[in-house]
């Protein structure tokens, strides 16, 4: 394959038709810096669980065009910023039956939720179940404030979710596969292999066998959810990680599973594992 | 009475070109995977088959490198070239290979264009509900037969 370099120098507007236009390829030896301060994790040894299955891991960043990679490497140039921005006014923001904001009961998010994406989906003792972060914030909204619960792919959500994730940026992914949690991994695993749809796909047919191989104009990626929720150029919106499932299923001429559905839980749990030693990075941006 | 001649006449045509078609159902496959009848009871158009094997219908070349085709943008790294396909295959090898492939490799990762049942949650097209069955082929047995033809025009140099 060759490697093609484009002019950073573009304007936005240039810059999005380039992008649907071209699928030159990535700088695969580039270091992801953000605010030239966290240094991210973007390659490193598969975890044990994979048996060999994958040898490295990689970001999906690191399979993206160097105009689409840039745009994470500022805050200032990542437009999923805006959204993370609007969350934390919402975090300040009284809301249901018991006049609570998130602020009231967690204070200031940066020290609070710092570390708290990296280890999720996480088993919940006393619900007795894996949950993810946004049925987390449900939680929260529902049994603490009193509050309306946020549609699973809401903006509104995906915002708030991505807000909690900035928190841990530069962190390595650990999430706990083994214990409680395991009868759910294993699922989410099953999932992961299982081919569905009339095209008789599963996401390791792409992810796993045919990675760094283009599917048309797609650089196919090991599709890691390490970057969620992620700013996509394509929908110009954050996309959380359920949202991503259901258009990969549907373009496989499945029948899809639900945002929030168990079978979803189990595959973020289990999809989140591959990516077990690379860093939180999101928002991050792809294509 | 002149009109109901005509459509019953018209019926009978059409129900003579489906009489000679091969059902999903019914396609025999030799022990290697190939087919030997033609699905459709009539010889392959190979120039149908560059639209056919475009985005929007087989979309064989979000997989496949095509030389042939090579003023359609975007050829795929995922399955082997096709350069070449008709030196190495017979027709009915590669007329088993469309209709699915599966049956020639075991496991392999390339949909089956016709075939229509046993798959895991199918799907109404790319709107991510229920399929309502039975479910079409992803190609007709025409179009199987066109893309078997121009298949077969891709000697080696």
């Amino acid at each position: 394959m060759t490697k093609r370099s484009g002019s950073k120098a573009l304007t936005w507007m240039a810059l999005s038709s380039v992008v649907f236009a071209a699928p030159a390829l990535a700088d695969e030896s580039a270091k992801l810096v953000v605010n030239d301060e966290i240094e991210m994790i973007t390659e490193t040894d598969a975890p044990a669980h994979l048996d060999g299955a994958l040898g490295t891991i990689r970001s999906g960043w690191t399979f993206r065009t160097s105009e689409t990679q840039v745009l994470q490497m500022d805050d200032f140039d990542n437009p999923g910023m805006i959204f993370v921005d609007q969350a934390l006014d919402q975090w300040n923001t009284v809301e249901g039956s018991a006049g609570k904001s998130c602020a009231s009961c967690h204070d200031d998010v940066e020290s609070s939720m710092a570390g708290v994406r990296a280890v999720y989906p996480k088993w919940n003792e006393e619900a007795e179940e894996v949950r993810t972060l946004v049925m987390q914030i449900n939680d929260c909204r529902e049994n603490q404030m009193g509050a309306e619960p946020l549609k699973y792919t809401s903006g509104k959500m995906t915002a708030m979710e991505a807000l909690i994730s900035v928190q841990s940026r530069g962190m390595p992914v650990d999430v706990a596969i083994d214990g409680p949690a395991q009868s759910t991994w294993e699922r989410g695993k099953d999932i992961y292999y299982t081919r569905f749809g009339q095209l008789d796909l599963s996401c390791a047919n792409c992810h796993e066998d045919n990675y760094d191989n283009m599917i048309r104009a797609d650089h196919l990626s090991q599709g890691q959810i390490n970057g969620f929720p992620v700013y996509r150029l394509k929908n110009t919106k954050l996309n959380n990680a359920h949202a991503r499932f259901k258009g990969c299923i549907r373009d496989t001429r499945a029948e899809t599973f639900k945002p929030g559905s168990d079978e979803f839980v189990a595959l973020e749990l289990y999809v989140a594992s591959r990516g077990n030693g690379l860093s939180v990075e999101a928002p991050s941006v792809r294509n | 009475m002149q009109l109901k001649k005509l459509t019953v006449a018209a019926m009978l045509i059409a129900g003579a070109a489906a009489a000679n078609e091969i059902a999903p159902a019914d396609v025999v496959f030799t022990e290697d995977g190939a087919i030997e009848a033609s699905l459709s009871g009539s010889p392959g158009v190979a120039e149908n088959a560059p639209e056919i094997m475009n985005k929007g219908a087989g979309n064989c070349i979000a997989c496949h490198q095509v030389t042939a085709l090579s003023d359609i943008p975007f050829h795929g790294e995922v399955g082997p070239s096709l350069d070449g396909a008709g030196s190495r295959w017979t027709e009915a090898e590669l007329r088993g290979l469309v209709a699915n492939a599966k049956m020639t490799f075991e496991g392999s990762m390339m949909p089956s264009f016709y075939k229509i049942d046993g798959f895991t949650r199918p799907g109404d097209a790319y709107t991510g509900k229920a399929a309502k069955l039975p479910l079409d082929p992803l190609l007709t047995a025409q179009q199987v037969e066109d893309v078997v033809a121009f298949l077969m025009t891709l000697k080696d140099q």
